[in-house]
């Protein structure tokens, strides 16, 4: 392992591996974004949709829970052409990561809104409250802080999720790694590195969700 | 929208489909069951009054459950023959995959340590067991039947990660889909059937493991 090469070549690929590096941050944020607020949808509706709404949303968490993100990605790669939905890799694969994040992020509140004392929608509802009041200034706030945690658990996977829009052709951190490990056969080191720059992306996040943890809590 | 649905190339191939999740259920088993045993090690490693066994322990897990399970895959294959560590295609995904899990299962066999009351241990000291035999007789059972709710959800999310193996060409569930995929442009048809066949897995993965929590629970304790 010639450390000076490696590095020579790290400098000679760098924009190429910067631009992997924002492509993959893009994806993960949208995604990320995008399927936690579709997500706090899916909650509410799992836990105070009616019986049909519930029956079908059960359907569609369960589907894409069940369902291995990679397979989901594929999926929707190949099909949303079939049915005239004219997508390129990237939105495809952003799409797809979306959708499991949902159904992740509706799992997780629903879970959260749960376990919220009865007794808190019943104090609103005495105080004359509607439920959308009831929901904002009641119960959401207590299940968002509750769902920090976990929720900083599916943004890193989601992170790491994205590096399966490789093998669809996004050129994210991974891909474009390849393409250098391609032109100069640096595997051994180019993996590493990149495994290593994912890391330093989820290390982060889970500190700063600490962070905020932190920010957030109840002082006992 | 016309789109006439034709499942007839998909049924045709469907002991592929079929041996490709026997593949898939059998790389999960080898490596969950390789990954207990390392999860287990890294757990005592966790809680242990050693400080370089501490360290070791929560680098090797932060550094694993931070690492993208394709980049882990890719560099065990493709860059460490490289250093002469060589494995077959299905041999290196198990090593992958087992490493990947021992990170997550030690994750939830850790809580479940710190969460055992020390009286435990107190009163295995005090009939005169050994060390071992009070972790082997009394806190890994007991540790083991509390962590089992958790531990199910990662034995699905692990089954669901061999579908990766795909990506090294090993021809699993995934794998073979794509091919009938490519092959037959029945595109729709057989992305149904392959995550229709992921999520009954799955299913029957957490029935099985939950007629085993039932079977495990201790009569009165709570466990439903």
């Amino acid at each position: 392992m010639d450390i000076k090469y490696f590095l020579s070549e790290a400098w000679i690929a760098r924009s190429a591996l910067f631009e992997g590096m924002l492509s993959t941050l893009e994806i993960s944020l949208i995604a990320i974004l995008v399927g936690s607020l579709l997500g706090v949808f899916v909650g509410l509706l799992l836990t105070y949709g009616n019986i049909y709404l519930r029956f079908l949303i059960r359907i569609y968490t369960d589907f894409l829970r069940g369902t291995p993100v990679f397979v989901l990605i594929l999926a929707c790669f190949y099909i949303l052409s079939i049915i005239g939905i004219q997508l390129n890799a990237f939105q495809a694969g952003v799409f797809a990561l979306t959708l499991f994040c949902s159904s992740h992020v509706g799992e997780i509140f629903r879970g959260a809104l749960l376990a919220i004392p009865v007794g808190q929608t019943e104090a609103s509802k005495s105080i004359g409250l509607t439920f959308r009041q009831t929901f904002f200034s009641v119960l959401l706030p207590q299940a968002l802080r509750q769902i920090l945690p976990t929720w900083v658990n599916t943004a890193t996977e989601i992170v790491k999720a994205s590096t399966l829009l490789s093998i669809i052709g996004v050129a994210e951190l991974l891909l474009s790694a390849q393409q250098i490990i391609s032109r100069n056969f640096l595997s051994l080191e180019f993996y590493f590195f990149v495994g290593f720059l994912y890391f330093l992306i989820n290390y982060s996040i889970e500190k700063l969700g600490r962070y905020f943890e932190r920010k957030v809590a109840i002082p006992s | 929208m016309n789109y006439n649905f034709n499942f007839d190339a998909v049924w045709r191939n469907f002991d592929l489909l079929m041996s490709g999740l026997g593949l898939g259920l059998a790389l999960a088993l080898v490596s969950i069951a390789i990954g207990c045993v390392l999860g287990l090690l890294v757990a005592f490693g966790m809680i242990s009054k050693n400080r370089f066994l501490r360290v070791i322990s929560g680098i090797y897990i932060s550094w694993i459950r931070n690492t993208p399970i394709l980049v882990l895959i890719l560099f065990v294959y493709f860059a460490l023959p490289q250093t002469g560590f060589m494995l077959g295609k299905i041999e290196s995904f198990i090593f992958t995959l087992s490493i990947y899990s021992g990170a997550y299962l030690a994750e939830v066999f850790r809580s479940g340590l710190v969460s055992l009351s020390p009286g435990i241990r107190e009163s295995g000291l005090a009939i005169g067991l050994t060390e071992f035999k009070i972790k082997r007789y009394l806190i890994i059972p007991i540790m083991f039947r509390n962590v089992l709710p958790s531990l199910s959800n990662n034995f699905i999310s692990l089954f669901k990660d061999t579908s990766l193996a795909a990506a090294i060409a090993v021809p699993e569930l995934t794998f073979y889909a794509r091919k009938i995929n490519v092959e037959t442009f029945r595109v729709i048809e057989t992305w149904l059937v392959a995550s229709a066949i992921y999520i009954v897995a799955c299913y029957a993965i957490a029935a099985l493991l939950r007629s085993f929590e039932r079977k495990l629970a201790i009569p009165g304790r709570g466990h439903k």
